[in-house]
């Protein structure tokens, strides 16, 4: 995996709560044995109307779109399904990271391993960011903090590994591989019954 | 001598499991028991494997079987047609050749015990108290029932259990639900676990790990805990844990994979020692009321949008959200649910395609017909599951009663496999999600217990069950 330490990008927003992982990604595009090109699907049933349409008044389909790296999105953001699919979509679609003030964990935890950024960030900061769509915002991963554009800078937690591991590269299961004399160990003193 | 501070149950499993325990700049490092491995979330973690030159560690602890993406007509499951859909009939494929290459035992189309992944394990005993259980499937909770630490990951993380059988993990938060009193008669497992959904919120349990307990829900049959268990997602929590106990151990014993004899004997006592101490303490305690609990319906767009029966859809001011949930589901604040009128039904799903849930939907199917123009799929939540419904003469009831009887699989409730709701269609559902086009792209979702569903069956509107309690 590439090193992040620095993420600057307008922003999209997406000011709804709860949205869940069928939402990113459509169960219907599972059927897929790859983790490539489902970017076209991402939000497949906000994006397009039933003709497959393109609908224009959607956030993600507006010209000052392209581009943009970061998505804003409302509370809760990624709950449902453990689907990896999420994040692969929102990754090929262009995403680098998601701001919301609550992030659901096995859409957090599945965002980490593939270099997808779980931002969370505070009521004020979040309620800024969701009126200012379009803000040009500078995610430091070293400092853990995110910067806006009006100047004010905002802090936001990240599990420490899954931070050491995006700034330096590091694959996770290298890291578990290594693990294999105390996994051993483990497995003689618990034998099955 | 000092004695060990009391622990919750899921401090114990939890501990039991740590090959290596987290520090401030490490998770720690957990073993997996019991790895449920599906078609759907496993073929790009079998590709990593394939491109390090890695092994499955333990392929005697993976247990695999093919349940989202399965067609459930007879014709297609037992190669008398090709799968419908073309991708889907790929990743069947591609599964068969990842197990087999990779040396993994798989409960295929062709086996008498393939079914829903969440259906399987406790069935074949497999699903133990004190394990740890991960699937690439959120509602891996359901093996809570039994007091293991089960849990949803994505398919990066199936990759590091098959290569290494562990899992990097921070250590979640304890949150006790305790549920009082007794659940009145016509108000099921599936009722209790919306209600406490629509309690506590779609992200009340963010971060938890929920330990359900008290009087109301010792008193649940295996089958019913697992029903609560199961939607522990739904409130976004990690997993949901259910003290073991004579309930437990009378559900496992003589299971196909469940100790035997003497080692029998050592586990149950082993089991035994994992309920959580008096005096432990939970991070957050919240305490629901069974005694006024009614049969719930979903009416929004998320779980936790769940009313009783007998209730209105609610009015909010000024929540766009709410209102964009209302719009798509074409309901208004203030609207009756009863008595609206439905276009399908769907009966199955790890949440309710057990027995008991069939038979609950046939008591009240018996002898009736469902509405014209509705239409009825029954669903069986595992092959074991359907062999046992049709031995007691089950499938009869929904045959004659107008309802379709299928082979098993998640089939509507992800609509990914062939079976989906049309657009616009409302359909009362015993799965767990009502996630915009979840059971399909527009469709709309009712969530409800088995009873309420086939009581709707028959009105063609959803309708209380409650009318079709034995008298």
């Amino acid at each position: 995996m590439q090193p992040i330490r620095t993420i600057e990008s307008r922003t999209v927003v997406l000011p709804v709560t709860n949205i869940d992982t069928d939402q990113i990604i459509p169960a219907r595009f599972l059927t897929t044995t790859t983790r490539e090109g489902l970017g076209k699907q991402a939000f497949a049933d906000w994006r397009y109307d039933a003709t497959g349409a393109s609908k224009s008044d959607f956030a993600l389909n507006k010209p000052e779109a392209a581009g943009c790296a970061i998505l804003v999105a409302g509370r809760n953001f990624g709950c449902g399904s453990s689907r990896e699919h999420a994040p692969w979509a929102l990754l090929d679609f262009g995403f680098k990271a998601v701001i919301s003030t609550e992030i659901a964990d096995i859409f957090g935890n599945n965002s980490l391993k593939n270099g997808l950024l779980p931002i969370v960030v505070d009521e004020s900061t979040h309620a800024w960011l969701t009126s200012n769509p379009g803000a040009q915002v500078k995610i430091d991963l070293e400092s853990t903090s995110i910067a806006l554009p009006n100047g004010t800078t905002a802090k936001f937690p990240i599990e420490g590994f899954a931070r050491y591991c995006l700034l330096n590269g590091v694959d996770e299961l290298g890291f578990l591989l290594k693990q294999m004399p105390a996994i051993e160990r483990y497995e003689s003193a618990h034998p099955p019954l | 001598m000092t004695s060990k501070p009391p622990r919750t149950l899921f401090e114990k499993v939890w501990e039991q499991h740590e090959v290596v325990p987290e520090s401030t700049d490490t998770p720690a490092v957990l073993y997996i028991d019991l790895h449920l491995v599906h078609e759907v979330t496993s073929p790009q973690a079998f590709q990593v494997l394939r491109s390090q030159n890695l092994k499955v560690r333990r392929p005697e602890r993976v247990l695999a079987t093919m349940d989202h993406s399965t067609p459930t007509d007879p014709d297609e499951v037992f190669g008398r047609v090709p799968i419908k859909v073309e991708s889907a009939a790929r990743q069947v494929k591609e599964f068969e050749k990842n197990c087999r290459e990779f040396g993994v035992e798989l409960l295929g189309l062709g086996s008498e015990y393939r079914g829903i992944v969440h259906v399987i394990g406790p069935e074949l005993g497999a699903t133990q108290p004190g394990k740890t259980i991960v699937c690439g499937d959120s509602h891996t909770a359901t093996h809570g029932a039994f007091g293991a630490l089960a849990f949803g990951i994505g398919t990066t993380e199936v990759g590091h259990v098959l290569a290494t059988q562990c899992l990097l993990q921070r250590r979640p938060k304890t949150l006790a639900i305790e549920v009082t009193g007794k659940l009145r008669d016509g108000v099921t497992a599936k009722d209790l676990i919306l209600a406490i959904i629509g309690e506590i919120g779609v992200s009340g349990g963010t971060g938890h790990v929920i330990e359900y307990r008290g009087s109301a829900i010792e008193a649940l049959s295996m089958e019913e805990r697992m029903t609560v268990c199961n939607m522990s997602i739904e409130a976004g929590a990690r997993a949901g844990m259910i003290a073991p106990d004579e309930t437990t151990f009378a559900y496992l014993k003589g299971r196909r994979f469940a100790p035997q004899g003497e080692n029998w004997d050592k586990a149950v006592a082993r089991w035994r020692e994992l309920k959580t101490d008096p005096g432990a303490n939970f991070d957050r305690v919240v305490t629901i009321d069974a005694n006024n609990l009614e049969p719930m319906i979903s009416y929004g767009t998320h779980p936790g949008m769940v009313v009783p029966i007998t209730g209105r859809v609610p009015n909010v001011a000024n929540d766009p959200v709410h209102s964009k949930a209302l719009t798509y589901m074409g309901l208004n604040g203030g609207d009756a649910l009863v008595g609206k009128a439905i276009q399908v039904v769907f009966i199955g799903s790890c949440t309710n395609g057990r027995l008991s849930d069939l038979e609950l939907a046939a008591n009240v199917l018996k002898g009736r017909k469902v509405a014209s123009g509705v239409r009825v799929l029954v669903v069986p939540g595992s092959q074991q599951v359907k062999r046992e419904a049709e031995r007691r003469g089950l499938d009869k009831i929904f045959t004659e009663a107008g309802a379709e009887w299928r082979e098993s699989g998640c089939s509507m409730c992800i609509g990914m496999n062939g079976d989906t709701v049309a657009r616009g269609q409302y359909a009362v559902s015993t799965s767990n999600r009502n996630f915009e086009g979840r059971q399909g792209a527009g469709a709309r979702t009712l969530l409800a217990s088995p009873a309420t569903a086939a009581a709707a069956a028959i009105h063609g509107k959803i309708a209380d069950p409650r009318e079709f309690l034995p008298h």
